[in-house]
């Protein structure tokens, strides 16, 4: 076949001979930004690449965008929700709960538009990626599958190579960046001796009358398998279900990829004692035989090797021979196979070194937390591919996690190629409470991935002003200068949602009394997702981050805030959240970030030296803020502000130490009270 | 004779008396018309009661008529019962039995007639004879005009007694009159039953009686009301009299005595004494207070002050208050209040509050720091419950805003309704929609973006309060003035016209100079620009435009450029390019000649001209003469400025002697928070008005112009020279120091690292075999378990106390009471 041939022609400079082979091709598109995939992670980098103004272009194998939705799940049930209604108007707070909408301008591209049920059909899914890349005018190339991918040195190029990706119809494409979003396609299989028997999740039947009076093994224990028996429940005699570790419940571990209580119908009948049963072994151990009456037996992989190869299927020994006790001594009509999916590294030539990692086994390729791959510089994955950076921890593998990680790789490579900074607004010191408790009230980037992406607070020098980052990948944090082209010379406050050590485990019993405090002082010990505010004097380094204590998600800060759990997420409060922070805030700053009247600033100003930051930025530029009658006279009545480091020495004498002399409210000894005077002798 | 008749038949009651009654010499006489008449003595009152010779001896009102004899005699009125007898008809005497009166006589002068049954009982008559004789002493009222009447016509003269009692003749009448008896002529007595009257001066309770005490003597200026104190007592004729003591006992008393030797006529009358501890150095100061405490605690307790600097007796260091009880012998309380309002609850309650010891360790606790110090968040949230009348703005959202901004014109307010200044300023622009209801073509809206984030963010909002207009076809304006009711309606009107205005002739210039043109928009600016500019001048008409552009809102500015541009610059005597300014306040126009036409230069310029040179500095204001960077000389002043001494100033001022300095005067009527500037340089707290030097911006020094010396040039001369040459001691020198957190936050960090080392130990509990143990001892670092045990062990307490959770025993216990280990360790990893 020409494409073939061709291949090897790439890794040599000969790209002139390719062409002069190839007529049709004549000279290789260029393109700045590739795209592979046209599914949500691929439209949505599209988006951002469209909005900047980007030379791009997407990849899709099929003719209309999220193929891997046309066909899967294949019971068509999404189980990601779709919550339409919040009671908040806010649509930054609503995306928090909104799990499949991509990141737009657009307020008619919001999923809840495209379906009315709380976990959508996946056909819905389909037409709402197809609507989104027309709406936007993203430029897709359809039907055009990319076979192979490799590199070709060049001095010129941004990354040092191009990227060189070959369509089927032998089109070739010239890329500086390659953004990968295929997904994971490639189902995964476990190699064992009977397994030619087993059928997969992929292509088993799903009509239910097909397992009637069946006994059915199932390999697998995550949502797949689940919602396949979830399927033939009613019709089976039984259904065994095994797998390597225990089934996770995603309400104990909060991680969404494990079995969500939508699907757990077996784990009822299970406990309910109706025959269905889960079990766990390793099943790389197993071999599955098929006896005379077709009928499938579950035995020892060891057991088939010691028999030897030309016994007939019916002599080997089975566990249940030694063991008569054997769980899976019954035999099985069927097994089926729901065992996940891989990401497709086929189509990319070893010069990538594009592996896959092995912490979490071999589904994933292995990349950095920007996103950017180990083996080559410029190709970044995005997508559910991405998740290795946040297996089992946030939500980077699915599309309410995965927009955002999206929209930060885009700002990275903004940065890098076009010398654009991390997105910034500057402010005065005076708006640094305010600004943290509105992102943690309605920020849902860093609600949805949690851990993953946070927000940094840059602080100017003399912490009269700050650059507020939103959304920063916190393992990255050392490289932060680098990466946004923000200066970071003046410390910083990263601000990150945690879950706390004691909320979630396979073990743990996740309603335990007194799960959730109340009190601002055990807001370290909160479980539920809460901010969390780092304080550094000086930005990590990379050996910081990378040694940082166990359990700690970035480096030991110079101090750390948690704003105590809240049963709305609501964290407004004035005593219960915003106090507390503003102290923690004053004391990282070594400052005084109250707010104060114009007539208090006015006292300020002709008996002090030096004024607080609230009046400084905003009485003395006339910027006052005026109070009204009726605040007046609460603000007689409470006998503000006061200052409390005064406090002792006027009880002995007033006189001791004239440079602390606080006209204002020094507390009453005999002769303070003259202040309160003058507004209350009206009332008598 | 009739007088030995008379006293004979006394003599005859007396026997019965004494044979049937208590013995008394008070016994109702009965006596025939004649005799009784001849009885009258003049100026005498008298009471009589004619009754038909044949009615029966006794009755009901017989018998109390007998009652009231001896207390109506307490106040020189006698009492009688005539018999009317058929040969000595009297027209007293009525026709019927059932038609007898009782008549009051004052000489043989006929006062007043009573139908009996007014007189139902002892009380009844007693309060009837004394309010028919005192009719000039105790005025009786309906209405709340009549008080105000009395009231006002007694400022400054007397005092007023008003009562309020549900009927006439009831026991509380009775005590009041015998009151009006005694002290009639010292105050004014007013008597109403009316309820609408008591409730029109704020009572409550109306269903009792009810005395206050006006006090209008003190009462100097006619607008003030007099102050009042109610009697909290029941109204009886000692109660009365011991209040009407109090009352008129001085307020304050100043003692330098033992406070247990002190003894007032408040003790005496069974009240409680509050001494107020003063020094000298505060004297002042501590005399108001104790002034202010004195009319909270008006007939409930004495107040005085105890000069502690002359005191022979020792009190405890830091006690301030003196509470003495009247109960003879109980011990004096010291104590250490922080503030003066807990001294009323002391009183009023009788509060025992835990007395000072001598030896105290000083371990006052600390302010709390989950207790508000953020004044606007606190006045915020005290008021959270008030309603506003948010519907004279127009809240908008995503979905209305751009139509609304698009249709009309808009002030747009941008607010977070979780944010106390957000919310403290949404007061002010309310009160702006308020002043502008119905008048204003400018639309008031506001927009919550804690709900309409994206919206807030498409206009570059980021951060809050912010306020915008929107103008049609024209680029949104952003609002950078105070954020009160007063800047922000001097923006909203000035911004009616648009800026600079274009002046198209020399008679609408002299209109627009003379504030005529826009006369409905000077009150908002003191000040018109006019910018003169031949016509070929385009760029420097540029440059003003976009100065005038940038100030609007703040100032009015016009421009001229026409053809004749040169009869106005002449009669002016300007030359081109040229600012004419209009202060109407002061009626004066003057010119400035334009060097630079640069945008910003003219802005300084005008911003510049804005400045008086001896301003009324104000709350508002300070932050324009502030930014100069020159000390302040400040007149503070009670009330306006002495004329006198503005024109020493201004002399000053014209002979150049202040270019360094900025000149200024205070009034502590309009700008009450200058009392504390004062307290903050002075203690004591010299006489008004204060000439000060404040060096705010180097050294922070702060001088008095000494005040026995007259605020006269050659005085205010020699002091600058003093000055100048060092010679003069500041009276205080402004603190230095940064502002600094107010409290500490809570430290997370430590508690995390206590819990982790917690943790650690509790992984070394009893149960484990011995070899563990001591494995495990040497991994631990003992010196740094140590160290962090106490912090440790305080948390935990602290937490366990919260949530009493026996089965969470901490693992310390567990050591103590090793029958408990095995519970706890269970669960261990570490049990055999």
């Amino acid at each position: 076949m020409g494409l073939s041939a061709a291949a090897p022609l790439w890794s040599s400079p000969g790209l002139l001979l390719a062409i002069a082979l190839h007529p049709a091709l004549s000279v290789p598109t260029h393109r700045d930004y590739c795209v592979l995939g046209a599914g949500p992670a691929g439209l949505q980098m599209a988006y951002f690449l469209q909005r900047a103004g980007r030379d791009y272009a997407v990849f899709e194998r099929t003719q209309r965008p999220g193929s891997f939705f046309t066909r899967y799940p294949r019971h068509r049930k999404l189980i990601s929700i779709n919550k339409r209604y919040t009671g908040n108007s806010n649509s930054e707070f609503n995306l928090r709960h909104d799990w499949n909408s991509l990141l737009s301008h657009d307020p008619r591209l919001l999923f809840r538009h495209y379906s009315r049920a709380y976990f959508p059909d996946a056909q819905d899914m389909v037409r709402y990626l197809g609507d989104f890349a027309d709406t936007l005018g993203l430029r897709v190339l359809y039907n055009t599958t990319i076979t192979h991918v490799t590199l070709d040195k060049d001095q010129r190029a941004w990354n040092g190579h191009y990227f060189i990706l070959t369509d089927q119809k032998g089109q070739v494409h010239q890329c500086s960046v390659l953004l990968v979003a295929t997904g994971l396609s490639v189902p995964n299989q476990v190699d064992f001796p009977g397994s030619e028997y087993v059928e997969g999740y992929e292509s088993v039947s799903m009509d239910p009358e097909d397992f009637v009076g069946q006994n059915v093994l199932i390999l697998g224990r995550g949502n797949s398998a689940f919602e396949t028996a979830d399927n033939i429940l009613g019709v089976t005699n039984f259904i065994h279900m095994l797998s390597r570790s225990r089934v996770r419940l995603s309400w104990a571990t909060h991680y969404v990829g494990d079995l969500r209580a939508i699907n757990n119908g077996l784990l009822d009948t299970y406990q309910l004692k109706s025959l269905d049963g889960l079990l766990e072994s390793d099943l790389t151990d197993l071999a599955i035989l098929k006896d005379s009456k077709g009928k499938f037996h579950v035995t020892l992989k060891f057991f088939l090797e010691e028999a030897g190869t030309n016994q007939s299927t019916d002599s080997i020994t089975l566990p249940q021979d030694n063991n008569d006790n054997f769980a899976m001594r019954v035999p099985y009509d069927r097994v089926i196979r729901c065992l996940g999916w891989n990401f497709d590294f086929s189509i990319f030539n070893k010069s990538l070194r594009l592996n896959s990692g092995n912490a979490f086994g071999k589904k994933y390729p292995l990349i950095r937390a920007s996103y950017e791959s180990k083996g080559s510089r410029g190709l970044f994955i995005l997508g559910t591919a991405s998740h290795s950076v946040d297996y089992r921890k946030s939500a980077g593998g699915f599309i309410h996690g995965f927009r955002y990680t999206a929209r930060a790789v885009h700002r990275l490579l903004e940065h890098r190629h076009h010398s654009i900074a991390w997105p910034a607004t500057e402010l005065p010191i005076t708006q640094l409470t305010s600004s943290i408790v509105r992102r943690v009230n309605e920020a849902s980037g860093l609600y949805q991935m949690f851990g993953v992406l946070a927000d940094v607070i840059l602080l100017k020098e003399n912490a009269t002003a700050f650059e507020y980052l939103e959304e920063f990948p916190l393992h990255m944090l050392a490289q932060l200068e680098m990466l946004t082209g923000r200066k970071a010379q003046h410390g910083l406050f990263v601000i990150n949602m945690e879950y706390g050590r004691n909320f979630s485990g396979p073990n743990k019993d996740v309603f335990f009394d007194n799960r959730s405090v109340g009190h601002t002082e055990d807001a370290w010990q909160s479980n539920f997702l809460h901010p969390v505010i780092y304080y550094y004097r000086h930005l990590p380094t990379e050996q910081e981050v990378r040694f940082r204590p166990a359990h700690w998600r970035l480096p030991r800060p110079a101090a750390i805030h948690h704003i105590v759990e809240d049963f709305l997420t609501d964290w407004t409060a004035p005593i219960g959240h915003i106090l507390p922070l503003r102290r923690f805030l004053e004391n990282c700053l070594d400052t005084d970030l109250r707010s104060f009247y114009a007539e208090s600033c006015f006292l300020f100003a002709l008996t002090r030296q030096k004024l607080p930051p609230f009046c400084q930025q905003g009485y003395l530029r006339m910027q006052g803020l005026v109070s009204t009658e009726s605040l007046r006279q609460h603000r007689v009545e409470s006998r503000l502000p006061r200052n409390h480091a005064a406090t002792d020495s006027h009880l002995e004498d007033s006189s001791q130490q004239p440079g602390d002399h606080e006209p204002l409210d020094v507390p009453m000894a005999p002769g303070h009270l003259a202040q309160s005077l003058d507004s209350n002798k009206e009332e008598l | 004779m009739s007088s030995g008749f008379s006293v004979f038949r006394v003599g005859i009651s007396f026997a019965i008396m004494c044979i049937f009654y208590m013995p008394t010499i008070d016994s109702l006489p009965e006596l025939s018309p004649q005799k009784y008449f001849s009885t009258l003595q003049p100026g005498k009152a008298s009471l009589a009661y004619f009754c038909q010779a044949d009615s029966p001896r006794t009755s009901v009102f017989l018998e109390e008529l007998n009652e009231a004899v001896r207390p109506l005699q307490d106040y020189g009125i006698s009492v009688a019962k005539v018999n009317c007898v058929k040969e000595e008809t009297s027209r007293y005497c009525g026709k019927e039995k059932d038609l007898m009166k009782a008549y009051l006589f004052k000489g043989n002068i006929l006062l007043r007639e009573f139908p009996t049954d007014t007189l139902f009982d002892v009380n009844a008559i007693v309060a009837h004879v004394l309010f028919a004789l005192l009719f000039n002493e105790v005025k009786y009222i309906s209405n709340l005009e009549d008080l105000q009447n009395i009231e006002n016509a007694l400022k400054g003269k007397a005092n007023i007694v008003l009562s309020y009692v549900r009927a006439i003749g009831i026991p509380e009448h009775r005590a009041v009159m015998e009151a009006a008896f005694v002290y009639g002529t010292t105050y004014q007595f007013v008597l109403t039953t009316e309820i609408a009257l008591l409730e029109s001066i704020g009572s409550e309770d109306v269903e009792y009686a009810h005395l206050y005490f006006f006090h209008c003597k003190l009462v100097l200026d006619l607008t003030q009301q007099c102050r009042r104190t109610l009697m909290e007592q029941p109204l009886t004729t000692l109660n009365i009299h011991l209040f009407i003591k109090i009352m008129t006992a001085p307020l304050l008393n100043e003692v330098a005595e033992d406070p247990q030797q002190v003894s007032t006529v408040h003790l005496q009358l069974g009240l409680p004494l509050v001494f107020i501890v003063s020094q000298e150095a505060t004297y002042e100061a501590d005399r108001r207070t104790a002034e202010w405490v004195a009319w909270r605690l008006l007939g409930k307790a004495g107040v005085l002050l105890l000069l502690r600097d002359s005191l022979e007796v020792n009190i405890p260091q830091r006690a301030n208050v003196v509470f003495k009880r009247a109960e003879k012998g109980v011990p004096v309380e010291f104590l250490v209040l922080h503030d003066a309002d807990l001294i009323i609850p002391l009183v009023e309650n009788n509060m025992h509050i835990e007395e000072i010891q001598e030896d105290e360790d000083d371990d006052v606790e600390g302010p709390d720091i989950d207790t508000q110090d953020d004044e606007v968040a606190e006045t915020v949230y005290r008021d959270r419950k008030r309603k506003l009348p948010l519907e004279l703005t127009v809240e908008l959202t995503e979905e209305t805003f751009n139509a609304t901004v698009m249709a009309s014109d808009n002030i747009v307010l941008f607010y977070v309704d979780w944010q106390a200044v957000s919310m403290a300023f949404l007061q002010s622009y309310i009160d702006v929609a308020i002043k502008l209801k119905g008048t204003s073509t400018m639309l008031l809206t506001r927009i919550n973006c804690a709900d309409w984030s994206d919206v807030c963010t498409k206009q570059n909002v980021t951060e809050f309060p912010f306020v915008k207009m929107y103008k049609k076809g024209k680029n949104p304006v952003s609002y950078t003035g105070m954020l009160g009711t007063e800047d922000l309606l001097k923006f909203i009107q000035l911004n009616r016209i648009s800026y600079p205005v274009n002046i198209t002739s020399i008679q609408e210039a002299e209109e627009y100079l003379s504030g005529e043109l826009y006369k409905d928009l000077i009150s908002y600016s003191s000040m018109s620009v006019l910018g003169l500019f031949s016509p070929t001048m385009t760029t420097a008409k540029e440059d003003f435009s976009e100065a005038g552009n940038y100030l609007k809102g703040y100032v009015i500015t016009g421009i001229y450029s026409e053809e004749d541009v040169l009869l106005l610059s002449n009669k002016y005597a300007a030359t081109l390019p040229a600012l004419l300014l209009a202060r109407h306040t002061e009626g004066k126009i003057e010119n400035i000649p334009l060097a630079s036409t640069h945008a910003q230069d003219v802005v300084q310029i005008i911003t510049d001209a804005l400045l008086e040179t001896f301003p009324e500095i104000t709350v508002e204001n300070l932050p324009s003469y502030f930014r100069l960077q020159k000390p302040l000389l400040i007149l503070f002043s009670d009330g306006s400025v002495n004329p006198q001494y503005k024109n020493a100033i201004l002399t000053l001022v014209k002979q150049k002697y202040l270019d360094s300095f900025t000149p200024c005067w205070l009034n502590l009527k309009n700008t009450p928070v200058g009392r504390g500037i004062l307290r903050a340089y002075f203690d004591p707290l010299p006489p008004l008005p204060l000439l000060v030097l404040v060096n705010l911006h180097s050294g922070g020094q702060v001088f008095a112009f000494p005040s026995d010396q007259a605020i006269i040039e050659e005085n205010l001369v020699l002091w600058l020279k003093k000055l100048e040459a060092g010679l003069e001691n500041p009276t205080t020198i402004l603190p230095a120091q940064e502002w600094k957190p107010p409290l500490p936050a809570y430290d997370f960090l430590s508690m995390m690292d206590a819990a982790t080392s917690q943790h650690d130990t509790e992984k070394v509990p009893k149960c484990m075999k011995e070899t563990d143990v001591q494995e495990n001892d040497k991994e631990q670092h003992e010196d740094k378990l140590a160290v962090r045990k106490e912090p440790i062990e305080t948390l935990r307490i602290k937490h366990w106390n919260r949530k009493i959770q026996p089965h969470q025993l901490p693992s310390s216990l567990c050591h103590e009471t090793p029958s408990e280990c095995p519970v706890y360790c269970t669960e261990s990893d570490y049990c055999t």
